[in-house]
């Protein structure tokens, strides 16, 4: 079932940029250390470090050709209980939309796994990386999460963590206790989960620019076509079966 | 080898305290790779430069901008970004408990492990707590300061051992609810059965130690072969591509996954 895959996330986090004295926004370059001269992408290779000083080169085509087949589709493997998936695995979100002639199965997936409460678990090719996924049906519509693999994660041993222990019932019944009185039957994200720093970088931006302070302008001829792109109108474009 | 923890502080709800320490829950195995010069194999450095002279601008002379539109930044000087940092403080803040199932795993960010710090009575707490958790099915929503940023997060146990997930923020979340679910015919009776039937045929239980990462596996083999000297032999990358009707995949693929239970 080939689908198109749009991140469940936006970048929102206050982001600055690296300015030279007149305000011009800076570039990172490679340099070499013995001679000082800067070098292009052309004069440098990837390196895989065995020991000091001791490098095996591998290329762009090597790695290419060591990708997986590029493919859209999704490759369910198995269904699981949508809950039964420890939050230890996930990664990262995206928004599976159908792709031109997918519509039906799109549907049919979604319905079947929100009437089952089953998750899918999945491999996936994306820019040139096989993903282990989990997709849940969102109210109907598909969303995948990738997963960490097994072996990157650790487990309590490896950390090192002491044994249980045996605890009096008493210790548990106070916590228990305490548990109660202070819960809650909703969660709000939008309150919750507001970054407070963000925050407050953002009003000291605002405030600035009322004030005409510390405000720099640049010639930004090379990068008029930078757009901001507005995720949500993207996805409910494509939901709707338009082109993106 | 135990793992060395990241940070110490306490978690604190209402009044009651208890000592943690925190680890990564997660171990990178990213394959690293170094930039080198290619005549001589040596690292490269990076430096910041303007790009229209080429010219270095050292560090003491770059400055902090936030771009409110192509071309325009607010400068933030180093006391601005300074006062923006959050007070110290060693507290995880638990202010309230909540399911288990309240928050979506779309939230999630990183895990974190709990262990029990150094103090009074730390190990007792932390295990008591972990039980208390896991009896109640509640996870808490948790608030605190580490290196200099403000974390949002929840406190869960599982298998007797409480964990820190750090939580995205909520700027950066889209909802499946504030987009419209996608277009088209609804599917029919019997493609909903047939689609039943294939689901659950494919049942089982999640058990990521049937997943591996068969690209980094790939590579890794492939530095060992190149580091011997070997020239490793590559395949060719297939395309293929085929789209047949939903109905015609959903049969065969029962049909596939029938004679694979048979044989088994």
């Amino acid at each position: 079932m080939p689908v198109n895959l749009f991140p469940a996330a936006r970048s929102n986090r206050a982001s600055l940029r690296m300015l030279g004295p007149d305000g011009q926004p800076l570039a990172r370059r490679y340099y070499a250390e013995r001679t000082g001269k800067d070098l292009d992408a052309e004069d440098v290779v990837r390196g895989y470090q065995l020991d000091k000083d001791k490098y095996v080169v591998v290329t762009d085509e090597e790695l290419e050709r060591l990708q997986p087949e590029k493919t859209r589709d999704i490759d369910l493997k198995q269904f699981v209980p949508a809950d039964s998936i420890p939050p230890l695995y996930f990664e990262r979100g995206y928004f599976l939309t159908p792709a031109a002639g997918s519509q039906k199965a799109y549907k049919l997936l979604a319905e079947t796994m929100n009437k089952s409460g089953l998750a899918g678990v999945a491999t996936f090719v994306m820019r040139g990386k096989e993903y282990l996924v989990a997709i849940f049906s969102d109210s109907g519509i598909l969303r995948a999460e990738t997963m960490r693999f097994a072996d990157e994660l650790r487990s309590p041993s490896d950390v090192g963590l002491p044994k249980k222990k045996d605890v009096p019932k008493a210790s548990v019944t106070k916590f228990e206790k305490l548990i109660k009185t202070k819960s809650k039957k909703q969660f709000s994200p939008a309150k919750e989960l507001t970054d407070k720093q963000t925050d407050d970088l953002l009003k000291l931006v605002k405030k600035k620019e009322k004030k005409r302070s510390n405000i720099v302008e640049v010639d930004t001829e090379a990068d008029t076509d930078r757009k901001v792109i507005d995720l949500v109108q993207v996805l409910k474009k494509s939901l709707a079966g338009k082109a993106a | 080898m135990a793992a060395r923890a990241i940070w110490k502080g306490q978690l604190k709800i209402g009044t009651t305290k208890v000592p943690v320490k925190l680890y990564s829950a997660v171990q990178d195995r990213t394959v690293r790779f170094n930039i080198l010069d290619e005549r001589n194999k040596m690292r490269v450095k990076q430096h910041m430069v303007d790009p229209d002279s080429g010219d270095e601008v050292p560090d003491e002379e770059i400055q902090k901008g936030y771009e409110i539109e192509p071309g325009r930044f607010v400068i933030l000087t180093a006391s601005d970004l300074e006062a923006l940092q959050p007070p110290p403080s060693r507290d995880i803040e638990i202010e309230e408990f909540v399911d288990q199932d309240k928050i979506s795993q779309q939230w999630f960010d990183r895990p974190y492990y709990l262990g029990p710090g150094e103090g009074d009575g730390g190990d007792k707490d932390y295990f008591a707590l972990a039980e208390a958790l896991q009896k109640q099915e509640k996870e808490g929503v948790a608030h605190w300061v580490m290196r200099n940023k403000y974390y949002s997060g929840v406190l869960r146990s599982i298998d007797d051992y409480l964990y820190l997930f750090t939580l995205k923020d909520a700027r950066e979340v889209i909802s499946a609810n504030d987009l419209a679910k996608p277009s088209g015919a609804a599917p029919t009776q019997k493609e909903l059965a047939m689609a039943q039937q294939l689901v659950e045929m494919l049942r089982g239980d999640f058990d990521a130690s049937e997943y591996k990462d068969e690209y980094r596996e790939r590579v890794e083999k492939f530095i060992e072969q190149k580091a011997k000297g070997r020239k490793p032999r590559l395949q060719a990358v297939k395309t293929k591509r085929k789209t047949e009707s939903v109905e015609a995949a959903l049969a065969k693929s029962l049909a596939a996954l029938k004679k694979g239970k048979r044989a088994a």
